[in-house]
């Protein structure tokens, strides 16, 4: 119980530390929403309506930087972000919620496929190492190291444009309601997996590589040769021995890449014109869209901050040794 | 001087007519097949277990004792090859197979139920990850499908209390038991399936003074209750005196001798032997000078003919160049029949073979 709570105040303080530094890096940058907003729509905003927008926006009073940051937290702990310039007068919350579940979706599924996919493979080819097995291993490495923008692009030339199987850009078919019916559900999946294939392909490298050189190390250790001299089947000690002790240094790095998913994927959303955070933040960053940029970025920022969490509670289920009991 | 082992137990000569494991000229290469030189790290071993016998097994580091119990159990990891040789075992029935010719299914069936091993680092034997219950039980279960969780954690209990150690441990994990503990509930496990061999390699190494003396006795004791066989390999000659009925002493790959505990020890024959003795401080008896051995073991990967003990032997002639001992009944009117030695101050008939002169057993080697 003492673990808990002491984690718990360490991601307290985080995410006080997160949103502070959130809150402060766009007050240190030059320039003003408002000027950005006129800017953006090219005079057909009134010069008149300067004052009405520095209102609206809250620019208008002469605050302190202390009373600013008061009123920041107040408005976040009630959930509100601000407006969006760029989908004026769209709350960034409601820009986000839009966003997230597809970003969420379709690379937390890809992230989850390479590791699970990666994870196996690993296994077999650290527990029978020196096949033909590990000609897999150069294989994956050079689609990992191929940069994943033109990984994509190559996929898209290939599967949509020559072969026309995979649609080359969007999440579901635009002649569709979305609802949760099947028609609906299986375009996304029909859209999605294009995408979901490249990332899986571009990171799998390094899972099966992790993987395999723990498994290869993991073997040698003495409670393998243990379980062998047990009589335990082949399977038991391969899992239940090597890979389980094996996969203790990938957890953290996957849970990490958990984290990753709401940020890290803004090329993918940028080839495929996918609408998720990432595209939602090129544009805001385009756009100069503070109160999004502002938005996405804590969005982001919790996002790792609670794949951290799950890493060191998940941690703490598989390996005995990191718990303090008592 | 006398010598009694911790519990008293009178040293005893098992007869070779009741064995329980017999080890016949197992060979072990270093080294894949496509390597042209691979390293011969045993060569001809051949060793017989007695039923109810313990075995020690001496020598000093890189002589192929822990090869040679990795290979009889074919758990040798590569590259290590085994490439010649028999390893039979005798079921209490009568039944004898060939270990080293068992298919997978049968070997992984006859693993931990005739023949368990206690491995040398103490640290590392158990599963980090799992409680010390789970590990003792799955072996359990592996072999006996029809025996519920609950009854294998049940038996494991029973074990721990066997090895003194309380049962409400099942549910601790490796991580919060001490070395000795740790040791003891692989003896524990070891025992789950009643197993009729137990080769224990360099249990107590790992542990201290206090801890090796205590791990030994409950060996000896639960060998005593259980009537199995022990193959206790170990570096510390001293120590096999006290636990085991016979010790063989092996040399760069191969067993130079073979004798009842207190022959090797107050009556050795063969030069290594002697040697090693005067090396170690004895537990019990007169003090002695310790003289340690000169020089290193060979490279057993250029070792040309002749005896390999030849270049740090005090009693080396001409013919140890040339010929390679095999183990022979030594040349002292009245030993023990059932010892043996390799050395050719005790082989004239071989030292004639090669066209050389005998020489007499020196009398360091031939004390009565």
């Amino acid at each position: 119980m003492r673990f808990f709570l002491r984690r718990f105040a360490f991601y307290a303080i985080t995410f006080w530390a997160a949103v502070t530094i959130n809150f402060l890096i766009p007050r240190l940058l030059p320039g003003d929403p408002v000027s950005a907003l006129i800017a953006m729509n090219q005079g057909r905003i009134s010069t008149d309506a300067i004052e009405a927008l520095r209102t609206l926006f809250g620019l208008d009073q002469d605050v302190s930087l202390w009373q600013q940051y008061v009123d920041y937290w107040a408005l976040l702990l009630r959930g509100e972000l601000g407006i969006s310039f760029t989908y004026f007068p769209t709350p960034v919350t409601e820009v986000i919620q839009q966003a997230l579940p597809w970003t969420i979706g379709l690379v937390g599924i890809a992230t989850i496929l390479s590791f699970t996919i990666g994870m196996l493979i690993g296994t077999g080819i650290g527990w029978r190492r020196g096949t033909w097995a590990d000609s897999l291993l150069p294989i994956s490495t050079f689609f990992s190291s191929v940069p994943y923008f033109w990984l994509a692009l190559i996929a898209i030339s290939v599967f949509s444009v020559t072969l026309g199987w995979f649609p080359a850009s969007g999440s579901y078919d635009r002649s569709l309601v979305p609802t949760w019916s099947w028609e609906f559900i299986g375009s996304v999946i029909y859209y999605g997996f294009l995408p979901a294939m490249t990332i899986v392909i571009s990171s799998i490298a390094g899972w099966i590589l992790g993987m395999r050189n723990m498994m290869v190390t993991v073997s040698s250790e003495d409670y393998v040769t243990v379980a062998q001299a047990k009589g335990l089947s082949e399977r038991a000690v391969m899992f239940g021995y090597a890979a389980r002790n094996a996969v203790l240094p990938q957890v953290s790095s996957f849970a990490l890449s958990l984290g990753f998913i709401v940020g890290g994927t803004l090329v993918m959303e940028i080839v495929f014109s996918y609408q998720g955070i990432g595209y939602f933040l090129f544009t805001a960053v385009a756009a100069k869209d503070y109160p999004l940029m502002q938005g996405i970025f804590l969005v982001i920022t919790l996002a790792v901050l609670f794949a951290n969490i799950v890493a060191d509670f998940v941690y703490g289920v598989l390996d005995p040794r990191t718990r303090q009991e008592g | 001087m006398t010598l009694t082992s911790p519990l008293g137990h009178t040293q005893k000569l098992t007869s070779a007519s009741d064995p329980v494991l017999e080890i016949k000229n197992l060979s072990v290469d270093y080294g894949y097949g496509y390597d042209d030189d691979p390293v011969h790290v045993l060569r001809q071993v051949s060793l017989t277990l007695g039923r109810g016998e313990v075995l020690g097994l001496a020598g000093e580091s890189g002589c192929g004792k822990s090869t040679l119990a990795y290979a009889a159990t074919r758990l040798l990891p590569p590259p290590g090859l085994i490439t010649g040789g028999e390893v039979h075992f005798t079921d209490r029935d009568g039944r004898t197979t060939d270990i080293l010719r068992l298919n997978d299914a049968q070997l992984r069936a006859s693993r931990w139920q005739d023949l368990a091993i206690v491995f040398q680092g103490a640290m590392n034997s158990l599963n980090p990850v799992f409680r010390i219950g789970r590990q003792i039980a799955d072996g359990i279960r592996a072999h006996r499908p029809e025996v519920s969780q609950k009854e294998a954690l049940e038996r494991s209990a029973e074990l721990l209390e066997l090895v003194g150690i309380s049962p409400d441990r099942l549910r601790s994990y490796p991580h919060q038991l001490s070395g000795g503990m740790r040791q003891r509930v692989m003896i524990a496990m070891a025992l789950a399936l009643d197993p009729q061999v137990l080769i224990m390699d360099e249990p107590t190494t790992a542990l201290d003074v206090v801890m090796q003396r205590q791990i030994v006795e409950q060996i000896a004791e639960l060998r005593e209750r259980l009537g199995f066989s022990v193959i206790f390999i170990t570096h510390d000659v001293s120590l096999l005196i006290e636990i085991a009925d016979r010790i063989a002493i092996m040399y760069a790959g191969e067993i130079v001798e073979d004798a009842a505990a207190l022959d090797v020890y107050q009556r050795p024959r063969h030069p290594y032997s002697s040697a090693l003795l005067h090396s170690f401080p004895p537990l019990r008896g007169p003090r002695r000078e310790l003289t340690g051995i000169p020089g290193s073991p060979p490279d057993l990967s250029r070792l040309g003919a002749g005896c390999p003990f030849r270049d740090r032997c005090a009693f080396a002639f001409d013919a140890c160049a040339k010929v390679n001992p095999e183990l022979v009944f030594p040349n002292v009117p009245g030993d023990d029949p059932r010892r043996s030695v390799a050395c050719l101050r005790h082989d004239p008939a071989a030292v004639r073979a090669v066209g050389e002169e005998p020489l007499p057993v020196p009398a360091e080697l031939s004390a009565r």
